[in-house]
C-alpha cells in the first residue's frame, strides 16, 4: 500500500474534489408545506451544561450529543442497544444512548464519559482503568467507563443481580466478586477481549482498594 | 428512521386522547420500539409518549398482592424491596433479561408488548414474514429455526415470544390492567399473549388505543421455594433457549401447590392448567418427586414439534423443567 501510494504521488492526478462539510443546520424552510414533522425546540443538561436544541423528534441521544452538541466521546457501535458502546449515565442510571429519543430526555442530568471527571481530576474508576491496562482500542471504553460508574452506585444500593445466589438476601456492604462483575457489565462488549483487565479495574475500586470507598 | 410526531402526555387521559389520531404508538422505555423503527420493521407517524403518566408506581393491593406500574422500569422493578421478597421469581426472571442499561430504560408494560427477535421479522431484508407483513410467508419454517417455537406455533409463524419477565409473571397468575377509550379491563396474563394462529400480525388481545397501567400479582406462597432458569447461548445478555419459572409452596416438607411456566418455546409464555397437579403431596428430593416433575414437564410440552434448527429444545426442555423444579424444591437460592 506504502508503494502505491508513493507511485501515485509521483504522477500528477487531478486533485479530488474539494470536500465541503454540510451545513451546519437545515434551513427550516425545508419542512415548509412537506408533511413531515419539523425540528421542535429541545432542552438537555448534559455534563451540567444547558443545551436548546431544534430536533426532529425522531433524533436519538446519541446522535444529539455526538451530532448536534458535539460530545464525541459517546460512541455509536452497533447503534442497536447490543454493544454498550453508548452508555451515558441519564440522572446517574446507566442507559443505551441510541435507544432512546433526545426529546425524552428533558429535564434530567446527562452525563457523558466527558463529564465523569471533576475539575480535571480522573475518577477513582478512570485511574483504575489506566493503571489496570483495562483497554486496548478503546473504543468501547467510554461506555465501559459510564457503566462500570453507574455499576459501583448499584452496588452500594445493594442491587441484587443474576449472579446474586439469592435475590431476597440484603446486601449491607458492597461486595463485587469477579462473577457478579462479569454479569452486570454483560451490556458492554469489548472486542480487543480486555475483560479481564476491565473486571481487574472495577474490582479494585468495588473492594475500595485504591481508597476510594 | 422515518419521521414522526411526538406527544407527551402528562396523564393517562391525555395519552388516551392522543391515542385516537391515527397511526398514533405508544412510546415507554423505547428500547424494543425505537430499534425496529430505525430500520422499518415497525413504522409510526406519532409517538405518544407515556414517561411522564405517573404510572409508574409499586404498590401493595387491597388483597396483600402487588400492583406493578406499568411506567416502572425493568431495573426498579427487579430490586424493589417487596419483589425481591414477595416474588423473587419474578426479580429473577427480570435480572435474567437484557442487560442493566437496557433494563434500566425497558418498563414493565413495554416487557409484555416486545415483539419477537426472529430475525426475519426484525430485519426487512428478508421479504418474507407473515408477522411484518401479512400473507407474505415464513421465512423460518425452512430457514434458520434455532431459537424458535416448538408449542403453539403454526404453519404461518413459529416466531418465540422473547420475554423473560413474563414467563414469571404466567407462573405467578398475574393480571394486567388495561384502559382504552371504552373503559378499563382485567386480562389474565395467560390470555394477553395470543397464538399465531392465521394472524401472526397480533401479538396480544390489547385493541388500537388500549393502555397498560399495571401488572397485578396475587399474593404468592411461592416465595421460599422458586427458581428462574434461564438456558441460553451466553452466560448473559441473550435471550432464551429454554425459561422454566418454577414455584412450589411447601408445607413440613409437602408440595401443597406447585406452579410451572415455559419460555422460549411458545409465541407465548406457556402453562399448561393442571400439569403441576402431580407434584401435589410429593417431597422435593425423592426419586417420587423427580417422577412427578418428569411427568409435569410430559403435561407441559404435550405436542411439542421441532424444526430442523430446534428439534434439541424437546430433550432440553424436559430436562429443564425437571431441573428447575429440583432447585426450586432446594429452596429460593439454594440451587445457585
Amino acid at each position: 500500500m506504502q508503494l502505491a501510494a508513493a507511485a501515485v504521488s509521483t504522477v500528477a492526478l487531478p486533485l479530488p474534489p474539494v470536500f465541503r462539510p454540510a451545513p451546519a443546520a437545515v434551513p427550516p424552510n425545508a419542512y415548509a408545506g412537506s408533511g413531515f414533522p419539523e425540528p421542535v425546540p429541545v432542552v438537555l443538561r448534559v455534563n451540567g451544561q444547558r443545551h436548546e436544541l431544534s430536533l426532529e423528534p425522531r433524533v436519538t441521544l446519541l446522535d444529539a450529543l455526538r451530532e448536534t452538541i458535539g460530545l464525541t466521546g459517546t460512541k455509536k457501535g452497533c447503534d442497536h442497544g447490543q454493544c454498550g458502546a453508548c452508555t451515558v449515565l441519564a440522572d446517574g442510571r446507566r442507559i443505551n444512548a441510541c435507544l432512546t429519543l433526545a426529546i425524552m430526555h428533558e429535564g434530567e442530568d446527562i452525563t457523558t464519559v466527558e463529564g465523569l471527571a471533576a475539575d480535571g481530576q480522573l475518577t477513582p474508576l478512570q485511574r483504575a482503568f489506566i493503571t489496570c491496562d483495562a483497554f486496548q482500542c478503546g473504543y468501547c471504553t467510554p461506555g465501559q467507563l459510564c457503566s462500570a460508574t453507574a455499576l459501583l452506585a448499584e452496588l452500594h444500593a445493594g442491587t441484587a443481580s443474576a449472579a446474586s445466589a439469592d435475590v431476597r438476601r440484603p446486601r449491607p456492604r458492597p461486595f463485587a466478586s469477579e462473577a457478579e462483575i462479569r454479569e452486570r457489565m454483560s451490556g458492554n462488549l469489548c472486542r480487543c477481549g480486555a475483560y479481564p483487565n476491565i473486571v481487574e479495574a472495577i474490582r479494585t475500586v468495588a473492594a475500595g482498594a485504591d481508597g476510594s470507598s | 428512521m422515518k419521521p414522526f410526531f411526538y406527544d407527551r402526555a402528562a396523564d393517562t387521559d391525555q395519552a388516551l386522547g392522543y391515542a385516537r389520531q391515527p397511526e398514533a404508538r405508544f412510546l415507554a422505555g423505547g428500547t424494543n420500539l425505537i430499534d425496529l423503527l430505525k430500520n422499518g420493521a415497525e413504522q409510526t407517524s406519532r409517538l405518544i409518549d407515556l414517561n411522564h403518566t405517573g404510572l409508574n408506581a409499586i404498590t401493595v393491593t387491597a388483597d396483600g398482592g402487588l400492583s406493578l406500574g406499568a411506567l416502572a422500569r425493568n431495573s426498579d422493578t427487579a430490586n424493589h424491596e417487596l419483589v425481591r421478597q414477595r416474588y423473587p421469581l419474578l426479580a429473577q426472571a427480570l435480572l435474567s433479561g437484557a442487560s442493566a442499561q437496557l433494563r434500566n430504560m425497558a418498563t414493565n408494560g413495554g416487557n409484555l408488548l416486545q415483539r419477537t427477535r426472529c430475525p426475519y421479522f426484525t430485519d426487512p431484508a428478508f421479504a418474507m414474514c407473515n408477522k411484518r407483513v401479512p400473507g407474505s410467508g415464513c421465512a423460518a419454517l425452512e430457514g434458520f429455526n434455532r431459537m424458535h417455537a416448538i408449542l403453539g406455533a403454526s404453519e404461518a409463524c413459529i416466531a418465540t415470544h422473547p420475554s423473560d419477565m413474563c414467563v414469571a409473571l404466567a407462573a405467578l397468575d398475574a393480571v394486567v390492567a388495561v384502559r382504552g377509550q371504552q373503559g378499563e379491563r382485567r386480562i389474565p396474563l395467560g390470555e394477553f399473549h395470543r397464538l399465531p394462529g392465521t394472524q401472526p400480525q397480533l401479538d396480544t388481545v390489547l385493541t388500537q388505543g388500549e393502555l397498560i397501567t399495571a401488572i397485578l400479582l396475587p399474593p404468592s406462597p411461592f416465595a421460599d421455594h422458586s427458581h428462574y432458569l434461564k438456558v441460553r447461548d451466553r452466560a448473559s445478555s441473550a435471550f432464551a433457549l429454554v425459561a422454566v419459572a418454577a414455584g412450589l409452596a411447601l408445607r413440613e416438607g409437602v408440595v401443597e401447590r406447585a406452579t410451572v411456566a415455559l419460555g422460549g418455546v411458545a409465541p407465548k409464555p406457556w402453562r399448561v392448567l393442571g400439569a403441576e397437579s402431580g407434584l401435589i403431596g410429593q417431597r422435593p428430593g425423592t426419586p417420587a418427586f423427580d417422577r412427578q416433575a418428569a411427568g409435569v414437564a410430559d403435561a407441559l410440552l404435550a405436542g411439542a414439534r421441532g424444526f430442523r434448527g430446534n428439534a434439541f429444545k424437546l430433550p432440553l426442555a424436559h430436562r429443564s423443567i425437571l431441573r428447575a423444579l429440583q432447585l426450586a424444591g432446594q429452596g429460593t437460592g439454594g440451587g445457585a
